[in-house]
């Protein structure tokens, strides 16, 4: 090994040496060095714990304190799994343990409720306050309630859930499959674009359909969409047309998918053709950032954060970077693999903007697989680099589960999807 | 249009050094890139770490894989050059690897080989 003596080298030495008794104890509360830098991530979920993991990675000598009111987070990915009965809520559970014992992020278990871009602090619920040199925003999204008449988050927790937060909204739907009478419909509504993960409605009614096929084999699955297409429309056609020809039903906003009201009594929704009724009614509303980042001033008038695509630094607050579902980042969609590889963009990022050096230009992935049954799996992929345009996809690159691959090139698919979350779990949490 | 690159790194880099490491050139992916010249300095190439932590998200930290994907920690740089432009080239079978290879350039993925070859010899944490 070559024993070449690095500025990194030179920190672990640094650290090695003093770090015996006070290894996880590096919380901004008690600073090793007084110019120790310190980072402050809001949201451990896949954005905020993958940049906050990479910081203490890559970085060592800066101090990172996340802050997640939830000890368990209940991950998106294979939520539909759970509903569809091929995995259970402990199998989607994540927890921090491994960021706090292993890579000494100092973990807090409050909300933020303020941040002060001017001063560079945090308030938290609790009443802590906390210093920060830069500030990592990564709390996913919140819903437009009231985009749709009749439904609110009282509506959602009760009668007709979103399942579009993982944890006791997955349990619910869940729930109500399972108890729903046997020849009634469940109704899925995708909002429009943009959105959190857009081939997951489209995975769930997949799931739920192969859910109905064995325990309630007189249901049916009616999709009323806003939009007029949808991400891997193709494929999922395909397979919807192999496996459930008479389960699914697909309506396209031109065709009475778009829905303007809901009755939580008369289980109803009101379509332009009138009311549709719904044993499960799954209302998945129009989005924006995180509140957090909208009471912070992040957000334009779209709903969303811009950022500077090569360390995701707002452009609207300095020393505050926004990655994940809540950053408007180019041609990447909304997924929990795309805000993964945005944290850890911005995580080493920061860390050359902290030793004054120049922060690489940024290359960012995204792979979304999709089950659309036990054993057939489709996926889309792309590679991003920056250019004038912004964040886009490179040309000939990535794309779609070919249209003509046979059973065992799906059978694959579904094993890799199971290895994927297996390792990206592992990566961001592990 | 370089200009507007040069910008967004000049907002990123406010108090930081100069701005002389950048280099925009064309690449094989259609011009427009943002490459960064690494300076002789550095223990590692900047530019290879970031296009090497994409490759964690399927294949597990540090290329340490605990599911079915094939992980590749320990492997040598020229094993890895080869395989990715193997990928690539669809001269080797793959589901998704090769829609992924097919995003970098030769020059890329041998930045990325070096990269891993690096990181292998750290102690990690
Ligand atoms: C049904 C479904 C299936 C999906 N499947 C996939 C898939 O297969 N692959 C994929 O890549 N993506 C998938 N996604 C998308 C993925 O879940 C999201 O894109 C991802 O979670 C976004 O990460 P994030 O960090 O922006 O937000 P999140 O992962 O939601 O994390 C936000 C965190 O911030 C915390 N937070 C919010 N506000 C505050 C505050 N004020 N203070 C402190 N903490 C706060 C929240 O508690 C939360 O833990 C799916 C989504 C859904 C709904």
């Amino acid at each position: 090994m070559d024993h070449k003596f690095t500025r990194r080298g030179f920190n672990k030495l640094v650290l090695s040496g003093i770090a015996g008794s006070t290894l996880g104890a590096f919380g901004a509360a008690t600073p090793l060095f007084a110019a120790q830098k310190h980072v402050v991530v809001v949201g451990g979920g896949f954005g905020g714990a993958s940049a906050a993991k990479y910081i203490r990675k890559l970085e060592p000598s800066i101090a990172v304190t996340l802050v997640e009111p939830d000890s368990t987070f209940y991950t998106c990915p294979f939520s539909n799994w759970v509903m569809g009965g091929l995995k259970e809520m402990s199998d989607i559970a994540q927890t921090f343990d491994i960021l706090k014992n292993r890579y000494s992020v100092d973990v807090i278990h409050d909300l933020v409720t303020e941040i002060d871009p001017v001063n560079h602090s945090v308030k938290l619920k609790g009443g802590k306050e906390l210093k920060y040199d830069r500030l990592v925003v990564s709390p996913g999204i919140d819903f437009k309630y009231d985009a749709v008449e009749g439904y609110s988050e009282e509506v959602a927790n009760t009668v007709m859930p979103h399942a579009y937060k993982a944890g006791p909204q997955t349990e619910l739907m869940t729930t109500q499959l399972k108890n729903m009478k046997d020849g009634d419909n469940v109704l899925i509504c995708p909002p429009g674009n943009p959105f959190r993960c857009p081939p997951g409605p489209y995975e769930r009614a997949s799931l739920v359909a192969h859910f109905l096929k064995k325990y309630k084999p007189n249901s049916k699955v009616i999709i009323l969409d806003d939009k007029e297409k949808f991400s891997k429309q193709g494929l999922f056609m395909k397979g919807w047309q192999r496996l459930y020809s008479d389960i699914i039903e697909w309506r396209s906003g031109s065709m009475g998918g778009k829905i303007s009201a809901v009755d939580a009594d008369a289980m109803t929704v009101e379509t332009e053709f009138g009311p549709e009724k719904g044993g499960v009614i799954n209302v998945i509303p129009p989005q924006m950032a995180g509140k957090i980042a909208r009471d912070a001033g992040l957000t334009d008038s779209s709903g969303w954060c811009p950022v500077n695509p090569i360390t995701f630094e707002s452009t609207i607050h300095p020393g505050v970077h926004v990655i994940g579902d809540a950053c408007i980042a180019g041609a990447m969609p909304k997924s929990g693999f795309a805000a993964s590889s945005q944290g850890k963009v911005t995580a080493a990022g920061i860390i050359r903007l902290m030793q004054g050096k120049v922060p690489a230009p940024p290359s960012l992935v995204n792979t979304c697989y999709s089950l659309v049954a036990p054993g057939y799996a489709v996926s889309v992929a792309a590679v991003y680099k920056l250019t004038s345009d912004g964040i886009v996809s490179i040309k000939g690159a990535g794309g779609l589960t070919p249209m003509d691959a046979d059973d065992d090139q799906l059978s694959e698919e579904a094993v890799y999807a199971r290895g994927w979350y297996r390792n990206i779990a592992q990566d961001i949490w592990g | 249009m370089a200009g507007k690159i040069a910008s967004w790194l000049a907002a990123g880099m406010i108090g930081a050094a100069a701005l002389s490491g950048c280099n925009p050139q064309s690449s094989e992916n259609g011009g427009n890139a943002v490459q960064t010249a690494a300076p002789a300095e550095e223990e590692f190439n900047p530019r290879g770490q970031i296009l090497a932590l994409s490759c964690a998200s399927c294949h597990g930290t540090d290329g340490k894989s605990e599911g079915i994907m094939p992980g590749f920690y320990g492997k040598s740089q020229v094993y890895l050059e080869n395989a990715l432009k193997q990928f690539k080239n669809d001269e080797r079978y793959s589901t998704v690897m090769g829609r992924h290879a097919k995003g970098y350039t030769d020059e890329e993925i041998k930045l990325i080989a070096e990269y891993f070859g690096w990181a292998c010899q750290q102690t990690t944490n």
